[in-house]
């Protein structure tokens, strides 16, 4: 196994977890991180799979560092709207009914 | 492009510009608004007359564009278009005589007479469509037009029939559209042609086209009020005099029937529809529907339910007598489109009349309205006569060119359909008249109203006189040139045609 | 030459007035935008008849060639696409700009995502790769959700972290097949990876990322039974921004999905994954129109029909795969015609539902009773919007069914059929519903507030543009199949 491999099935692995986080957590900030931890694992995926034993490819770095800017833009606005949302409602979570935790129920 | 490509578009924009105009005029301006309403009448009127002279004299009317890929738009006047077209334009400008009168200080007027436009120009253009696609266009936006006059007075009896109305006409529309989609898949764009595309049907093309024919002809049934599809024409009555009127004489349920006119003949061909062996059916379904609607009418106590189902046994006379192979049946059908028409549009007007001067809608009110109101009942007496088939009148005419048709045909069982129709019809018009003659009013009228000299109001009093008159001379007169018998003659003799 | 201008035009002036309006508040933010709209209008104009004469072109943003700089594909489609987004978003500008009242302080965030919104969605129409696509889609996707939650209250701020939450998960599901597919292949343009599919053997990777990248984009587009997200959001929206999302936001991810199919799915899919997708389409067909039936709030009913709607663009999928040329590019044209006449029929429909709500006072369909008497406007522009969503000719959405009806008889995929005439009249049933309480008369009291004369004029326009697709249909598709000039992989 090669180190790209390896950064690329640890990539996939943090991918699990963060979507299994984000699926079942409830807390709006703890899905957020679940998120991030998603796109952390994804740019290792990206990373490591594009190093064919050429060198260094630039294009997935390009991609990486364009994904990271996009992901804290995501990030900032989950944020503020996570904010604002605690202070009208004082919930830390989205009241959806249980039986469905992910996209959220029909109204 | 030449006038003549011109001339179906522009009478079809006659009725569409002025929805548009009376959609804007304001509701406060009747004058204008009646003033648009009875110009465009009459345009269209002067233009549909020309095509007629104009198809006489055998000039191809006829304009095409491609709309989507592999279908045409086309529009195109040929003998039976210009017959349907004719019948709408006269009695569409009677008609809006006659809603001028009726909807006078009631609310939603340019509403009204706005899709009333809409309706009309959706005829039209059913009339002059030259291909089963142009066709569907119109037909769907028939349905449409005539939802808000059904549903115009807005109350809970009016919105239900609204509601069953577009259960039906939509799911007919549906079923056509499948149809025509599939039709067209096989075998691609077919322009209506007389005498058909099908003459000799490809064996192996035998079993889609029995399909597609039965799903087109329970598609157009809807409208036309065949048997067992006929479920929404007595609702629909709730709505104002001049849209049952509209809708039973000359817009919707013609449509239906025109269209399996234009199915049978112009695009199966009359040949290949005997010969696919659903011409006897088609027949035996519209007898049973003749019956049917005689038999219900005898028993409906409002006179204009009465009226309607006396339309879904009459109009199934036209399936009747084109479904009887031959010149002569096909002539006698195609004739009653324009007699049932008249008649039919005679007693709506009538009926309205009834309503609105005197409040009546049952029939058991109307003892010795004939006293009261003698013009209006003279109108409806030669209107019930001339259903009932007593010469010279128009209903006639039909009859007895269909019986005609039917020995030609060698189906003698549809003389005897005629004949006991015949005798339905008389037990359900002649109690009306003798009501209207021979008994004494007992009570006051329900809701009475005055209008000076005349029985009625004038916009309501003369529309149903000059239909009665029409029905008087289109017997009289049916061996001339240009009465409707000889005009369909004529089609009929181009249908068989080699 | 010309046509490099225009380019420029159109990717600049979006994110200039982007970034000029975060500097301006709402007022002046309106007066600034109304001259952006004019702009982006007239030069999508120009790009759309350049390309409809001369074809279409590929064309490096800033000169960089690809991989490293960024490569637009100008095709007949997308242009139609370009113009089509210039007219409904500045038809929904122009009415927020009117609509929205200027005191509330947050409305000033409205014109700068207004503008990045655009120029996402410009950025996804013309993205020749599978990266491009993704930034277009994240920077649509992120201003939508802040339009959303403009300016309301905890209802719009759930709905809106739900759609976020919805819309990231779509996104990284998405990036992640991106990267399995740069780790495959080792190039990002789509036009690229489909030139090296049929000589790859391994096609369990590409498969794989194909799969993750269409649910990704299936969840953006709220595809059945994704759409969870879709009617909170959209019905709780201010109606021009309803418009927007609906009209426009969902189609960018459907976009990306159906070009992926028509280039991947040949190798990539299967039947029993077209049926699949198809399958969920017609389900969600069914499904959206029955709630669209159920709904008591006159917005929740459009938000439905959207779900709806969004359905039939996925027959696209079984009706492109493993048939014939012929059907094939039937479900194509079918595809964009309802893309195009759904978009302008659910931005009406959306504005105009605005406007009732506004003159009515009342969010319920029950509200809208006696409106017929007084403002015919709105009510004629939201029933002639209802005339396309049903499928009524001579609308586009008529033209669509037809094209669709087409393509499955060819296919011999008969069942879609039953999909597509059911879901014309439950649609008929939902939009028959609103007509019907318009109707009910109500004692003559115009108790209506009037909204003022432009607020009624753009949904109207928008209407007929719907209503009269069908008779321009033919020339429009024609410039739609109009391909790359130059064409090939870069």
């Amino acid at each position: 196994m090669t180190p790209s491999l390896l950064y690329a099935f640890a990539g996939a692995g943090l991918c699990g977890i963060g979507m299994f986080g984000f699926i079942q957590l409830r807390h709006l900030l703890r899905k957020l991180l679940a998120f991030n931890l998603i796109g952390s694992g994804t740019f290792l995926v990206l990373v490591g799979l594009a190093q064919h034993g050429q060198g260094p490819d630039a294009v997935p770095q390009a991609l990486v560092l364009t994904g990271i800017v996009v992901s804290i833009a995501a990030t900032a606005l989950a944020i503020v709207l996570i904010r604002r949302y605690f202070h009208l409602s004082g919930h830390t979570s989205l009241e959806a009914d249980d039986s469905d935790s992910g996209q959220g129920g029909a109204e | 492009m030449s006038l003549s490509a011109l001339l179906p578009p522009i009478t079809l924009m006659t009725s569409l510009l002025a929805a548009v105009l009376i959609f804007a005029t304001p509701e406060h301006r009747s004058g204008l608004r009646t003033t648009i309403n009875l110009t465009a009448a009459l345009i269209k009127l002067l233009l549909v007359a020309i095509m007629v002279w104009g198809v006489f004299q055998g000039v191809d009317y006829h304009l095409t564009f491609t709309m989507l890929p592999g279908v045409a738009f086309t529009l195109k006047a040929d003998a039976l278009s210009v017959m349907f077209a004719g019948l709408s334009a006269i009695l569409w400008l009677l008609t809006t005589v006659y809603a001028v009168g009726y909807l006078e200080d009631s609310p939603n007027r340019s509403r009204f007479f706005g899709f009333f436009s809409l309706c009309v120009a959706s005829t039209m253009g059913i009339a002059l469509a030259g291909n089963l696609f142009t066709f569907l266009l119109f037909y769907e936006m028939l349905t449409l037009a005539t939802y808000p006059l059904v549903v115009h007075r807005g109350t809970v009896e009016a919105l239900r029939a609204g509601r069953t109305y577009i259960l039906y006409t939509l799911t007919g529309g549906a079923v056509l559209l499948v149809a025509i989609a599939w039709l067209h898949g096989l075998v691609g764009d077919l322009p209506f042609r007389q005498g058909g595309h099908f003459q000799q049907a490809a064996s192996d093309l035998e079993t889609p086209l029995t399909l597609i024919f039965v799903l087109l002809i329970a598609g157009l049934g809807v409208k036309a009020a065949i048997f067992p599809l006929h479920g929404w024409l007595p609702q629909a009555m709730v709505a104002p005099a001049p849209v049952s009127a509209l809708l039973h004489a000359v817009a919707v349920v013609k449509a239906g029937a025109f269209g399996i006119v234009r199915v049978v003949y112009d695009i199966y061909g009359i040949e290949s529809v005997a010969a696919l062996g659903l011409l006897e059916p088609l027949a035996w379904l519209a007898a049973f529907t003749i019956l049917y609607g005689s038999v219900r009418a005898l028993s409906q106590a409002d006179l204009k339910r009465r009226l309607a189902f006396s339309t879904i046994s009459q109009v199934s006379y036209i399936i009747l007598g084109i479904s009887l192979f031959g010149p002569i049946g096909t002539a006698g059908g195609l004739v009653h489109l324009l007699h049932q028409g008249i008649m039919k549009i005679t007693l709506f007007f009538c009926a309205g009349n009834y309503a609105e001067t005197l409040g009546i809608h049952r029939v058991d009110e109307l003892d010795g309205a004939g006293r009261r109101m003698p013009g209006t009942s003279i109108a409806f007496t030669i209107g019930a006569f001339g259903m009932i088939g007593t010469p010279p009148l128009a209903g006639f005419i039909t009859k007895w060119t269909i019986a005609s048709g039917a020995i030609a045909a060698n189906m003698h069982w549809a003389i005897a359909v005629l004949l006991l129709s015949s005798i339905l019809n008389a037990a359900y018009f002649l109690p009306v008249v003798q009501r209207l003659w021979f008994r004494e009013a007992v009570n006051d009228w329900p809701h009475e109203r005055f209008w000076g000299r005349l029985e009625t109001s004038a916009w309501l009093f003369w529309p149903p006189l000059i239909t009665a008159l029409m029905t008087i001379m289109v017997g009289v007169l049916a061996s001339m040139p240009f009465s409707p018998l000889s005009w369909a003659e004529l089609i009929a003799a181009r249908e068989y045609l080699p | 030459m010309i046509t490099a201008w225009l380019m420029a035009g159109l990717l600049f002036t979006p994110l200039a007035w982007a970034v000029l309006c975060l500097l301006l508040d709402f007022s002046r933010g309106r007066l600034v935008s109304c001259l952006g709209i004019t702009v982006q209008v007239l030069v999508s104009l120009g790009l759309w008849v350049a390309v409809a004469r001369e074809g279409g072109f590929l064309y490096g943003l800033g000169g960089w060639e690809a991989p490293l700089g960024i490569e637009l594909r100008v095709d007949g489609l997308a242009v139609t696409f370009i113009l089509l987004t210039a007219i409904v978003a500045g038809a929904c500008g122009l009415h927020a700009s009117v609509y929205l009242a200027p005191d509330n302080a947050w409305y000033r965030y409205f014109w700068p995502l207004f503008w990045f919104l655009w120029a996402g969605l410009n950025g996804v129409w013309l993205g020749g790769d599978l990266f491009n696509l993704y930034v277009g889609l994240e920077l649509l996707s992120l201003s939508a959700v802040g339009l959303v939650a403009l300016g309301g209250g905890i209802n719009a701020l759930r709905a809106s972290l739900r759609y976020l939450l919805a819309a990231l998960l779509g996104s990284m599901a998405y990036l992640l097949g991106v990267a399995l597919m740069y780790g495959q292949f080792g190039t990002l343009s789509i036009a690229g990876i489909a030139s090296l599919l049929p000589e790859t053997q391994a096609l369990v990777g590409p498969g794989m990322a194909m799969a993750l990248m269409l649910s990704g984009l299936a969840l953006k587009t709220a595809l059945f039974p994704l759409h969870g997200w879709l009617p909170p959001a959209h019905g709780i929206a201010k109606s021009p921004v309803s418009a927007l999302l609906s009209a426009l936001v969902v189609k960018a991810s459907f976009y990306i999905a159906a070009r992926l199919w028509l280039e991947f799915g040949h190798e990539l899919g299967s039947t029993a994954v077209a049926q699949l997708i198809g399958g969920l389409g017609g389900a969600a067909v069914i499904w959206g129109s029955w709630l669209a039936c159920r709904q008591s709030q006159l917005k929740q009913v459009v938000a439905y029909s959207s779900v709806a709607q969004i359905g039939y663009l996925f027959l696209l999928f079984p009706l492109t795969f493993a048939v014939s040329d012929t059907a094939s590019l039937q479900a194509q044209q079918g595809m964009t015609l309802q893309v195009v006449s759904h978009a302008l029929a659910k931005a009406a429909m959306f504005l105009a539902a605005g406007n009732l709500i506004l003159a009515t006072g009342s969010h319920q369909v029950a509200g809208l009773a006696g409106v017929s008497h007084f403002l015919p406007f709105s009510l004629f522009s939201f029933g002639l919007a209802g005339v396309s969503l049903m499928g009524m000719p001579p609308s586009g959405g008529f033209a669509a069914k037809w094209m669709l009806l087409q393509a499955s008889l060819a296919s011999g995929q008969w069942w879609w059929i039953v999909v597509l005439v059911a879901g014309s009249l439950l649609s008929a049933a939902y939009v028959f519903r609103i007509y019907q309480a318009s109707f009910v008369a109500k004692t003559g009291v115009d108790d209506f507030y009037h909204p003022p004369g432009s607020l009624e004029v753009i949904p109207l326009l928008l209407a007929l543009m719907s209503l009269g697709l069908a008779l321009v249909a033919e020339p429009l598709l024609s410039v739609m199949a109009l391909s790359l000039e130059t064409g090939g992989a870069p």
